[in-house]
């Protein structure tokens, strides 16, 4: 399969890349690690006029811990830079755990954090995972950066609140208001495919209580669902058997999973359930053990 | 397929607007002018006519196309030609001489890590890029770096062995034991 004709663009500069989105007039596509959208032209289901390769872009493959505990993500920074950093595993326990099963090894080599976040895959592993973290994109454009809310970011499958003419060029992790902790299991039929059912829980945590909590869901629903009310259930408090029993109960109701060949709405509510619950217990006897 | 790549000639190519590249092939420099489209997979196979590297899937699953690009696997049916401007290519064809067997090959042969063969050449190269980086893999650990290769006939027991065979070997070899 090959995909239509396109011109090709490598830029050396994000302003470079800036320029060109703007002469495509909307007809340009960003190719960072090319996992999501190289398949997609390939099936013909993109068709950009311009292909703008950001990959000859020096200083966008970063992954910076700041002294505040916040984390900058570039938007050349691959999964398996995230998978194999050993800092990471300490500083955000839930994007380690969402790192190694993203997709499959290969791809995990040039995929991106960023560039899954703007394809907005209402399957995608980093939403979910960006979402329960409170993250954020930085996204530059010709009148300079701005930054938007994961949770703002996506209109709906596909679709994202990015310009045309706009690249996003780094994800941020806020600090966290205590010791992050958390996790992030996946259901799927076999490596690499997508999702059937992804649950995200970030927890920010001070002497076995929780001051801050989020929950992200993938792949039940048309867009990543952000599940406020079970994690408002989580915060201000220790990790007990109610709390944790109320969290899974409504996030499991915020779903809106559909039946399909990878399982019936019932099993993947029932999932979103079992996840949540799977995550909390496990932190919740993490704890107890150091304790 | 000649529409979409054409080795550099001095009489050029036609109208198609063709970008021009140098990528090292198995350590060997080439220059080649291609249409961006071109995906590094068709231009290993058919631009440089060396069809050990696998298309299989075409949709980014199976791994029977995995190169390494300067050491990592990569999904050639995923990465366009454009894109190894540059860079370091190696296929299969890259890991020993005509006349002899890389020792991932020959663990390949010696505990029958394959049955139709169509996945191994991603597998060999996915098991090269492992081995480079960890010379001593667990059973799990090979197993986790090798689930972006789909294998449909082994149940990928005799794969593994393989895998653990090449790594004694290696090690042998670089020990100066020199028995194999």
């Amino acid at each position: 399969m090959y995909p239509s004709r396109f011109r090709y663009e490598s830029p050396k500069t994000v302003e470079e890349a800036i320029r060109l989105l703007s002469e495509a007039g909307g007809e340009a596509k960003i190719l960072a690690g090319g996992q999501s959208l190289i398949p997609m032209m390939k099936l013909r289901f993109a068709a950009p006029q311009t292909l703008v390769d950001i990959n000859g872009i020096a200083g966008l493959d970063h992954l910076d811990f700041a002294d505040d505990g916040s984390i900058r993500i570039g938007a050349l920074c691959r999964h398996a830079t995230l998978e194999q950093s050993a800092e990471l595993k300490v500083r955000q326990p839930t994007m380690a755990a969402a790192a190694k099963l993203v997709a499959d090894p290969i791809v995990r080599n040039r995929g991106t954090l960023v560039g899954s976040l703007c394809h907005a895959d209402p399957q995608g592993d980093w939403a979910a995972v960006m979402v329960a973290l409170n993250g954020q994109l930085v996204a530059q454009g010709p009148s300079g950066r701005r930054t938007i809310p994961v949770t703002n970011l996506v209109r709906g499958p596909f679709q994202t609140t990015l310009a045309p003419d706009e690249i996003g060029v780094e994800a941020i992790v806020p600090a966290p208001a205590g010791v992050p902790n958390g996790g992030y299991l996946k259901l799927e039929r076999r490596i690499g495919d997508f999702a059937t059912v992804a649950v995200a829980v970030a927890l920010d945590m001070e002497v076995g209580s929780v001051t801050r909590a989020g929950i992200g869901l993938a792949a039940v629903g048309s867009q990543t669902i952000n599940a406020t009310e079970a994690a408002a259930t989580l915060e201000g408090g220790r990790l007990t058997k109610d709390r944790i029993v109320a969290a899974a109960e409504a996030a499991a109701a915020v779903a809106k999973p559909r039946s399909d060949h990878r399982g019936s709405a019932d099993y993947k509510r029932h999932m979103v359930r079992t996840f949540v619950s799977r995550i909390l217990i496990g932190v919740a006897s993490s704890i107890e053990k150091v304790a | 397929m000649t529409s979409l790549f054409e080795e550099v000639t001095p009489t050029g190519s036609g109208d198609i607007p063709v970008t021009r590249i140098t990528l090292t092939l198995n350590g060997v420099s080439r220059t080649v002018d291609v249409e961006p489209r071109l995906l590094l997979a068709h231009l290993i196979r058919q631009g440089f006519k060396l069809t050990g590297t696998h298309t299989g899937c075409d949709t980014t699953n199976c791994g029977a196309c995995t190169v390494l690009v300067d050491g990592t696997p990569v999904k050639s049916c995923t990465m366009l030609a454009v894109q190894a401007d540059g860079h370091d290519v190696t296929t299969v064809e890259g890991l020993a001489g005509p006349s002899e067997l890389h020792p991932i090959q020959e663990g390949f042969k010696d505990e029958h890590g394959l049955q139709c063969g169509f996945c191994t050449p991603g597998m060999m190269m996915t098991a090269k890029a492992l081995l480079d980086r960890n010379p001593d893999p667990t059973e799990d650990e090979i197993r986790w770096a090798l689930s972006g290769n789909l294998c449909r006939c082994t149940g990928y027991q005799n794969i593994v062995k393989a895998v653990l065979w090449a790594a004694t070997k290696i090690q042998s070899q670089a020990d100066g034991g020199g028995e194999g």
